[in-house]
């Protein structure tokens, strides 16, 4: 009995020491390392990950700083609101201008004109949604019409806390306002119609390729382009195929630097040359690598990355059938929007 | 004993001497079919998934397991779990043991409603922990611009994790401790202090003793769900890698990267603390198990 209560003292007294170490260890940052947080979206981590030992190696041979870049990645609309709660982002690099703007409106963080910032409406790299069926597409799905004919099971995240499902169910509207000639009620019965094809709701867009991949649930996942070729290289090409359908939108996820929070960090600077890079030969490259379009596509080195990717037509949401995601936004994915008034949970 | 009140048994009938006295009514095949729907269940529902853990953990052999625990997010998250749990559970620790204290050996208005508020943590699902505290710490909070101020970080932070991890594991000692106080009663203290102890002396040396393995219990149940929480930390955590990522977020962190060996090998070393939290605790029942008020409900 004492030989046992001795035992469980001394290993408790060895987790207390272990515990308390790590203590210490947590706290040992050198302070002459700049610190830069960048609260992204989901898909991004690959592009982020790659990119970011590029600029920290740039930093260093430009100023002889060593920066450390912190990542944050979840849900678009997730993220941007943890930045409005107080998460002190320096840069945030999110998936559409929509979550950027809920930051300007709730908090003041950034400053309104931030679009205007960088380049191409601060948007260094765009993407597109396409289809990502299983291998030889048995129920062939080749266009956005395919998507609700009887069977077909649709994988998509929600749009209320995913950037990535806004672009899809803007791709899709974009679709069938062309197939209906701007028919509103018929619209809105294919909208209807396509999420009560989808089994599973998932919060952001990571979520929904893991269940559509790695659970094998669906038949058809709406995804990124840049999240699609991701996991053809993960999963192999043997399981899945890319459909790229004959219009889809142009997806521009926009970056902008969180002015209020850069200013009390002291990286304002730094942020800006952060974001600034992204433009940049070697920045543009890295993003046509890990398949976002880049928007300097004449710098690339490496042309082959930029014919890689195929011709579509693009609709963009500056398009008067939608009007600029200040007007989308409310309209579409607003408390009692019409997403809310066409999606019942089945 | 309800089992007897059947057929088999009468006592005004001699028995047989060849005869066994069966315990229970059931037929022989009734007794194996149940006992195997358990042991099924308790393999398909607990000890396969396990397995699968350490499975997966090590499919692409050792080299990579090991690897996987070299990468700074890995270590990072490991060193922020422990350091949590070194903080969460003394505070809880010294919370449970003077609110079982108060409850147990003191008559006061409001007692059944402090209990009933001890045991809130277990009723509240932890997102609506989380999320209590960024709406009371948060930016957009009254609190908020005084916090940013004075530069004092709370969600989104170290401080934020331990404060949601304090909140979800505080019952745990407190509601070992309680039944076992009140099942001691005052006696011993009121013996100690008629012979002139003080107060601390009477804790320490005649409470503390009385109490000690209910204690140690209750700190390894407290420590092991202080370590796994993942839904009110996830909410205040802001996920930033390498900084605010315990080990349950970095498994999903890593699982959403595709990195599934990371995401089990990191997912094998907390399953092994649960495993060393239950020896312990099986250690401590079938030592102590009379000194254990709640062996029964765990």
């Amino acid at each position: 009995m004492k030989r046992t209560a001795n035992f469980i003292a001394r290993t408790l007294a060895v987790g207390g020491l272990v515990a308390s170490l790590a203590v210490v260890g947590a706290v040992t940052v050198r302070a002459d390392d700049q610190k830069l947080l960048n609260v992204s979206y989901d898909p991004t981590r690959e592009l982020y990950q790659e990119f970011n030992e590029a600029f920290a190696k740039y930093w260093k041979d430009k100023t002889g700083n060593t920066v450390i870049i912190e990542q944050s990645h979840g849900g678009s609309g997730k993220q941007a609101q943890s930045v409005i709660d107080g998460l002190s982002a320096d840069v945030v690099t999110l998936a559409l201008e929509g979550d950027i703007n809920a930051i300007v409106n709730k908090s003041g963080l950034i400053d309104e004109n931030w679009r205007s910032e960088f380049p191409h409406n601060s948007t260094p790299y765009t993407s597109t949604i396409v289809f990502l069926l299983r291998k030889g597409n048995p129920k062939g799905i080749n266009d956005w019409g395919d998507l609700i004919k009887d069977g077909v099971e649709v994988i998509t995240p929600n749009p209320k806390t995913s950037g990535g499902a806004r672009w899809n169910y803007l791709a899709a509207w974009a679709w069938a306002d062309k197939q209906y000639g701007g028919d509103q009620a018929k619209i809105e019965e294919y909208i209807k119609s396509l999420y009560v094809h989808v089994p599973v709701l998932d919060t952001a867009a990571r979520g929904s390729t893991v269940t559509f991949a790695q659970k094998e649930i669906g038949d058809v996942l709406l995804a990124w382009e840049n999240e699609a070729y991701l996991v053809l290289e993960e999963f192999g090409t043997d399981n899945f195929e890319i459909v790229t359908p004959p219009s889809s939108i142009r997806a521009e996820p926009p970056v902008a630097i969180v002015d209020k929070n850069a200013e009390a960090h002291g990286t304002t600077e730094l942020a800006k040359a952060y974001l600034e890079y992204l433009y940049s030969a070697e920045g543009q490259a890295i993003a046509a690598k890990n398949h976002y379009r880049p928007s300097e596509p004449s710098l690339v080195a490496d042309q082959a990355l930029v014919s890689a990717f195929p011709e579509i037509d693009l609709v963009s949401i500056d398009d008067p059938i939608f009007g600029g995601w200040k007007e989308v936004q409310p309209k579409h994915f607003g408390d009692g929007g019409i997403f809310d008034k066409l999606y019942a949970p089945n | 004993m309800f089992e007897r009140e059947g057929a088999v048994y009468d006592s005004r009938r001699p028995i047989a001497p060849h005869q066994h006295l069966r315990p229970t009514t059931e037929r022989a095949w009734v007794k194996v079919l149940l006992i195997s729907i358990a042991l099924i269940y308790m393999l398909a529902i607990v000890v396969l998934p396990l397995i699968q853990v350490f499975f997966e953990a090590f499919r692409k052999g050792f080299d990579t397991y090991f690897a996987s625990f070299e990468d700074r997010g890995a270590q990072t998250a490991i060193q922020l779990t422990l350091t949590v749990a070194a903080i969460a559970v003394p505070l809880n620790l010294v919370f449970g043991v003077a609110a079982s204290w108060a409850v147990a050996k003191f008559e006061f208005w409001g007692k059944s409603f402090l209990i009933t508020l001890i045991d809130l943590p277990f009723s509240v699902s932890p997102v609506v922990s989380g999320m209590v505290y960024v709406l009371l710490f948060g930016a957009q909070s009254a609190l908020g611009p005084w916090l940013k101020a004075n530069d004092i970080e709370i969600i989104f932070a170290v401080p934020g994790i331990v404060l949601a991890t304090v909140f979800v594991t505080f019952p745990f000692i407190a509601r070992e401790l309680i039944p076992l106080m009140q099942a001691q009663g005052n006696t011993d203290e009121e013996a100690a202090i008629s012979l002139g102890a003080s107060g601390w002396q009477t804790f320490w040396r005649v409470t503390l003793p009385n109490i000690k393995w209910g204690l140690l219990y209750g700190v390894l149940l407290c420590n092991a769900r202080a370590m796994g929480e993942f839904g009110a930390v996830s909410v205040v955590s802001g996920h930033i890698r390498g900084q605010t990522t315990t080990m349950p977020l970095e498994i999903e962190i890593l699982y959403n990267e595709y990195n599934f060996t990371g995401a089990f090998a990191v997912a094998s070393l907390l399953a092994m603390l649960a495993l060393l939290t239950l020896v312990f605790k099986s250690l401590l029942e079938w030592r102590y198990g009379d000194e254990l008020a709640g062996t029964r409900r765990h």
